[in-house]
Formats: C-alpha cells, structure tokens, sequence
C-alpha cells in the first residue's frame, strides 16, 4: 500500500489537472489537458522517437566521456596531493558558470554538429562523478592500503585491488547524479542552436504554440532520464554484488 | 641455533614522541610468542616496523640472520579488523597473497580444501557481510595462512569478537598452531589468551616502552581447567604490567 502512495497521488493530480482544463475550459496554448498531452505524444511519437534518439546519443556519449576522464583526473587527484590541490578549485569554478552561458561559447568554437552538445553534457555530468570517485576513494580506510603493502602489492595493485572497487558505490552514486542531468545537458545545447534533438524539438513546437507537443516532449525528457537513472541502477546491481546477496545468503 | 626473528635496539618515535626505546627480542622457529601490555604502550607499532608500514629510527631486525628493512615477504600481518574486501567472496579474499604475487589460480587450489579446516566449508562464494564475527576472522586467518611468508604477525586477531566468540576462536588457534607450524608472533593485552596459546611472553612496559620481562609457558596440554588454574602465573604478569613487578 505504502509503495503504491506515489502513484495514486500522481494519479489524483493529473485527474484535477484534467477536471480543470476541461471545466475551466483553459485554451490549449496556455495550458494543455493530460489526455491531450498523451493524444500529442502518440500521435507525434515518430518525429519524437528520432529527436529522442539524437539526444540520448549525445547524453550516453557525453556520460560516457564524463565518465573516463572523471576515473583518469580521479586517480591522478588521488595519487598526486598537489595536483589535486591545483585541479579540483578549477573543478569547482567551472560548475559555478550557467551552462546556458557556456553553452553558445562552444558552438562558436566548434559549430553546429553534435560536439558543442557532447562538450556541454560532459561539462554537466563530469564534476558529479569525478568529486563522488576522488572522495569515495579518499576515504578508503588505510589499513586496507597498508595490508596490501605488507603484501608487497604494487602502487598499481594498491588501486585496482582496493582503492578503486571500494569507491566504486561513491562512483556509482555520482554516476546516478550525472544520469539526470545528462538528457538536460544535451537539450540545453539543442536549445542553443541545432538542426534536431530534443531540444531543437521544443523550441519549434513552443515556438508554434503547440503546448500540448511541449509537454509531450518534457515527457520524454523525464522518461529518457528516468531510463539513464534506471541503467546506472542496473549498472550498480551488476557491479556491486555483493549489496543484493548479503541480504539473500545470510549464513 | 639461529632465532627465526631477532630484534636488536630498536627506537621508534610518532614525530616528537618516543615509543620503543632499545626493544630486543628474538623468537626462535616455530615458537609462538606473545608481547603484552597495556593499550597504547607500542605494541602494533611493533609489528608496523616489522610489516615495513613503518620505518625505525635506530636498530636492526634480522629473520634466519639476515637483516631486512621496509616490507620483506617474511611476514604475514593478521590485524586486529578482519580487513575482508566486502566487494569480494570469501574465496577471492584468502587468495589475496596469491593474486598480488602472480598465483591466482595456484592461491585457489591451495585454499578450497582448507576451508573446512578452517570452519568455513560452504563459505567459500559468500560474501564476507553474511558470515559472523568468528568466521570472518577465521577468514581472515586463512587468508594470513596462505601467504607464503613463515612469521605471522597477529594484532590482536580476536580483540573485536565476544567474550564467547573470542573464546572459541583462542581454543581454535591452539589446535591450529601446530598444523600450521609457523613462527607467530602475537600482540594482545589479553593476559589469558597469552597465558593459553604462547611459549614465551614478552612483557611490554615502561615509557618509551621495552621488553621489561619474559614468561616461558612450558605446559604441552593446555586446557581452559589449566587456564584457570594459573592465577598466580596470572597475577605476576599483570603486576608486570602495571610496573609493580
């Protein structure tokens, strides 16, 4: 019953959403009715499904990017003290300037193809991972360390055998951050300036009047980055075993 | 005959504290030996110089006579926290020594007949958050057994178990030390579980701390009736260590 709560409440309000819009009689360019919303995203489902593909491409991409330069800065700022000490104010200084700032700025530099919307994606989705693995790998208990090196392990050993897999919950956690924000990054860079996403998408339509087709679209945009939420999920049941069989194989 | 370990003036100091001051001992091959005293007296420091986590200021150790510095591979540490990997099985876990030295695969046919020897039949594909207290430190005993070094060095191996659990696990290391044939050296404030599993005991006293005394148990059937039964043997040692005796 409890987990049920959410959907019911959700329910409830897309049904009073309904009942007003009809009852009210809200014209469509100021606000659309859920089932027109739903009429628009079937009936559009096509082009919406060829938007959404451009920009989960260049979401996964730039998560993707985001993902081995956080895991290559993340050791090096571990490894290296004072590397850490001159990278990781840079870090932060980048993530305090607006995207939509940043984001006209790349396509002047490197036009209207799918790299400026990559860029802006990895720009939004890097620090979340790249400070969650440092921390994470920061804070591995050092006897942990000091047994490998009685072991003689290896500087190399020392982070594939435990720095490295012991922040892998740290990482995973970051990576879930960065999944949201990943959809948001590409549409960003679509609103700027492109020739499809969905970003692109909704900017044509909003700027039609067709609000139902917008909401269609945020739609999508929730359900995409719900989807990269649920991958990174699965990612963590896949990688973290141990979490899911501890509860199984209590002895 | 040569001692196994030999530990000439050794001095260690934490920044401006010192902690060990001209500490000399020796353990012979295949004794059990134990260092008491109180918490904080120096103890695990000792074993960190011999592990190599630590370097000394003054002294020399020597194994089989021949004198080592920084990690050597003629030891196997047991801490006081089992230190299991929890992203790994029990089975790649005690295989540890094995995987950093390039013998994986060898580690893993060593170790699978060993778990029932060990109290862990079964366990093997488990993660270490399923097992009990005991049999994670019994893990993390196989795990120090199968590293090919010849002198374990355990702090305080079962300082975090219950009075029962920690019970059981001493009258498993006595049944276990002479199939495993290995010079050990145990650091514990325990003064039973030194009096139950050592051949000698090293008093640790004094501040910066040395070797104040030295206790031969020269019992061969040990018992908990005959623990008990060594009260004043008991009552020495923790004069001893109060610096009374």
């Amino acid at each position: 019953m409890k987990k049920s709560l959410p959907a019911v409440l959700i329910c409830a309000l897309l049904l009073l959403w309904e009942a007003c819009v009809r009852m009210l009689h809200i014209p469509l360019y100021v606000l659309p009715a859920p089932t027109q919303v739903i009429a628009a995203l079937i009936g559009d489902a096509p082009t919406l499904a060829h938007h959404a593909f451009i920009s989960l491409a260049e979401a996964l991409l730039g998560m993707g990017i985001s993902l081995a330069l956080a895991l290559v800065l993340g050791v090096l700022m571990d490894a290296f003290p004072t590397f850490k000490r001159c990278v990781y104010p840079i870090l932060v200084i980048t993530q305090t300037v607006p995207m939509i700032v940043l984001a006209p700025i790349f396509i002047i530099y490197m036009g209207f193809g799918l790299a400026p919307k990559i860029l802006t994606v990895t720009m939004m989705c890097f620090f979340p991972i790249a400070v969650s693995f440092a921390d994470g790998m920061a804070e591995v208990d050092a006897d942990y360390v000091n047994l490998l090196r009685t072991y003689g392990a290896s500087r190399l050993q020392l982070y594939t055998l435990a720095k490295m897999p012991a922040s892998l919950p740290s990482l995973l956690s970051g990576l879930k951050v960065a999944a949201t924000y990943s959809v948001s990054g590409a549409v960003v860079g679509e609103w700027i300036a492109s020739q499809a996403g969905l970003g692109y998408y909704l900017l044509r339509v909003k700027n039609a009047y067709m609000l139902d087709k917008v909401f269609a679209c945020v739609l999508v945009i929730i359900l995409l980055s719900l989807a990269m939420n649920g991958l990174i999920r699965l990612m963590q049941r896949v990688l973290t075993p141990q979490t899911h069989m501890t509860n199984e194989k209590n002895v | 005959m040569i001692p196994k370990l030999e530990v000439q003036g050794l001095s260690f100091s934490y920044g401006s504290r010192e902690v060990l001051r001209d500490l000399s001992f020796s353990v012979m091959p295949q004794e059990f030996v134990s260092i008491l005293g109180a918490s904080g007296g120096g103890k695990s420091t000792i074993l960190n110089l011999l592990s190599g986590s630590l370097t000394p200021d003054a002294g020399e150790m020597r194994v089989d006579g021949a004198p080592f510095t920084g990690v050597s591979g003629h030891f196997a540490y047991m801490p006081q926290s089992d230190l299991l990997f929890s992203w790994q099985t029990i089975l790649e876990n005690v295989c540890l020594y094995g995987r950093i030295h390039g013998r994986y695969r060898e580690a893993i046919e060593e170790a699978k007949p060993r778990f029932a020897e060990f109290g862990l039949a079964g366990c093997e594909s488990l993660y270490p958050a399923s097992l009990s207290g005991g049999m994670r430190q019994r893990a993390a005993f196989l795990r120090t057994s199968l590293c090919s070094a010849d002198i374990l060095l355990l702090d305080e191996p079962f300082g975090a178990l219950d009075v029962i659990s920690r019970g059981d696990m001493q009258e498993w290391l006595l049944s276990m030390r002479k199939r495993l044939s290995r010079t050990a050296l145990l650091v514990t404030h325990d003064v039973d579980e030194a009096i139950y599993l050592s051949n000698r005991i090293l008093i640790l006293g004094g501040s910066p701390a040395h070797i104040v005394r030295e206790f031969t148990i020269a019992e061969p059937n040990r018992t908990r009736e005959w623990l008990f039964d060594q009260g004043a043997l008991r009552g020495e040692i923790y004069r001893c260590i109060k610096g009374e005796g």
